[in-house]
């Protein structure tokens, strides 16, 4: 019917996991997808991968955003991803991973389901571009 | 089976992300929503649904935490709706409630959703009201909305919970003041929240004040739980008095103090929302409440069925900018476009009367 006027909006995780406590990055990418007109939901700090994984699905985000400044990527990030796919939602979440990631960790957390990876000094206008043609269509 | 056929199915079977699918289809009003929202009527009407509100930082993200965690070392399962109504221009916003709620994180059985405005308030009571009837159908015991309490908007959002719990922080004395009208209405349960925090005392006194004055010099009791003589003493009360309650329990409107942070306060206060629940259901005005609620939404439905209607007949007519600018130039006036753009509407419905007749 042609009241059902759509009311879409790009609906985002900013998700800090384990020991890391640097959240300068989250909070700016945070914001900076709340000012582009995004829905934001910020993790807080020190999440399991789990909770992670439950908020995504609960709030049915379209983008998932992990922001590791750590080292601990490669451990925690495949466990949400194995998380995601366990509630049939890896599939259409995007999947962004930002913070300190060396250039050699990439391709595989590329292999594990990850879309980009932002780096220190990436352009917000960059990132926030990427969300809005690869945000999923569902 | 259709996709939104299965995703009901996969609802009704408990599966997470199905409801949290539904939800999303019913906030952005995808196209089906309404065949979705309108196959869950039927698996619904056993949950408590609960509204907490109050002024921003009152402490009802850590209140409704607790809650959460008390429901669930109960064995009872919960929904929780964060609503933040404040959007800036951009349309854009950051939900934080989500992030006090983290006693009960890892447990499903918790199921938080944060919603926001979308830039039309009107739209949110609809879509928390469906929201509700989701969780309800997917089977959750109780339902939680959080939402700030300010204006009519929100007090509609509440009006979708049977109970109401108004945070009342201490040092609200001001505030008191100037929401009474408003707060009064719509709280069947003060929550003196921050109960650590000095002046307490004096909050809980100056609500109990205020419960006594709307009472007309506290007949009820003043607050608190009814005891048996209050009950017995309507027995004779005299109906020139107080003609529509004559013979109905009446509710007064308890107040509990609480410190969300450390858990304290807790069970009273789900005491008092099961008393309240009792009340609703031995008085009859759960029926009443329900009966309201749906009349409401069935005007809004139509409402928004007949505005549809208006709007395609407006484009049909050449959209409203022209009419508008056509009216500038002297060349027509706003009654004569609005029985212009209606009448094959009205043509239409004579005909059917006709044809019915
Ligand atoms: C500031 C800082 C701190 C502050 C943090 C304050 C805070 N609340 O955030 C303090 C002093 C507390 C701190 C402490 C530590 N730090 Co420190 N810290 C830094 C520093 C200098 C800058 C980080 C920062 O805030 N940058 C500014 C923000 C805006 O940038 P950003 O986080 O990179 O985010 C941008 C991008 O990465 C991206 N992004 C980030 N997240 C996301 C998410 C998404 C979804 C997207 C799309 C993009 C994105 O977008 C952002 C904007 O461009 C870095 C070095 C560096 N140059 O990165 C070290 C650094 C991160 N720290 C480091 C270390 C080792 C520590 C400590 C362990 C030090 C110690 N021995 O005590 C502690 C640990 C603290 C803890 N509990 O985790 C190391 C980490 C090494 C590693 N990964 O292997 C670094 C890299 C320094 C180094 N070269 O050794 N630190
Ligand atoms: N001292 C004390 N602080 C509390 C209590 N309850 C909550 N707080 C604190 O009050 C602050 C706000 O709590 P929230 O639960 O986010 O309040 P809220 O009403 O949900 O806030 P909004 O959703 O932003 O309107 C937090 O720092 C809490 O820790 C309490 O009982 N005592
Ligand atoms: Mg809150």
């Amino acid at each position: 019917m042609s009241s059902e006027q759509e009311q879409e909006s790009i609906r985002c995780l900013v998700a800090k996991v384990g020991l890391d406590g640097h959240d300068r990055g989250a909070h700016v990418i945070a914001r900076a997808f709340r000012d582009a007109g995004f829905e934001v939901i910020y993790s807080g700090l020190h999440k399991a991968p789990e909770e992670i994984v439950q908020a995504a699905v609960q709030e049915d985000v379209d983008v998932l955003g992990i922001s590791i400044l750590s080292g601990a990527h490669d451990t925690l990030i495949p466990k949400i991803m194995d998380g995601l796919e366990e509630y049939g939602a890896k599939e259409d979440t995007l999947v962004l991973a930002g913070g300190v990631i060396p250039e050699e960790d990439r391709e595989e957390l590329m292999a594990e389901g990850v879309a980009a990876v932002f780096g220190p000094g990436t352009s917000i206008e960059e990132t926030i571009e990427f969300v809005r043609e690869n945000a999923p269509q569902r | 089976m259709s996709a939104d056929e299965e995703l009901l199915e996969d609802l009704l079977a408990g599966k997470h992300r199905a409801l949290a699918r539904v939800i999303s289809k019913i906030e952005n009003r995808s196209p089906g929503y309404r065949d979705l929202v309108s196959e869950l009527y039927a698996h619904t009407g056993d949950a408590d649904v609960i509204g907490v509100t109050g002024s921003p930082g009152a402490g009802k993200s850590t209140l409704v935490d607790k809650l959460a965690e008390t429901y669930r070392d109960r064995g009872e399962t919960v929904g929780v709706i964060a609503i933040d109504p404040s959007s800036p221009f951009t349309g854009g916003a950051v939900l934080g409630d989500r992030i006090r709620m983290a006693s009960t994180v890892g447990d499903m059985d918790v199921f938080v959703r944060s919603m926001s405005a979308r830039g039309t308030l009107g739209g949110l009571s609809t879509a928390t009201a469906d929201a509700v009837k989701a969780m309800d159908a997917f089977g959750k015991d109780k339902i939680i909305i959080e939402t700030v309490g300010a204006g009519q908007n929100e007090i509609d959002i509440v009006r979708t919970a049977d109970t109401v719990a108004v945070l009342v922080p201490p040092g609200s004395g001001d505030e008191i003041q100037t929401l009474k009208a408003g707060i009064l209405e719509i709280a069947d349960v003060f929550v003196v929240n921050k109960a650590d925090r000095d002046g307490a005392d004096r909050t809980v006194q100056e609500l109990r004040d205020m419960i006594q004055l709307d009472e007309g010099g506290g007949m009820a009791g003043g607050s608190g739980h009814h005891s048996q003589e209050v009950i017995d003493a309507h027995d004779d009360w005299d109906p020139e008095d107080d003609i529509d309650e004559a013979d109905a329990e009446t509710w007064s409107t308890p107040i509990v103090e609480t410190v969300a942070t450390r858990g304290e306060g807790v069970d009273d206060l789900l005491e008092a929302f099961a008393d309240h629940r009792q009340y609703l259901v031995d008085s009859g005005e759960h029926a009443e409440q329900v009966r309201g609620r749906y009349a409401e939404e069935i005007r809004t439905l139509l409402r928004e069925d007949v505005n549809a209607v208006l709007e395609d007949r407006l484009a049909a007519a050449g959209g409203v900018e022209d009419l508008a600018e056509a009216v500038r130039q002297g060349e027509t006036d706003p009654y004569s476009i609005a029985d212009d753009v209606l009448a094959p509407v009205e043509t239409c419905l004579d005909d059917l009367e006709i044809d019915n007749g």
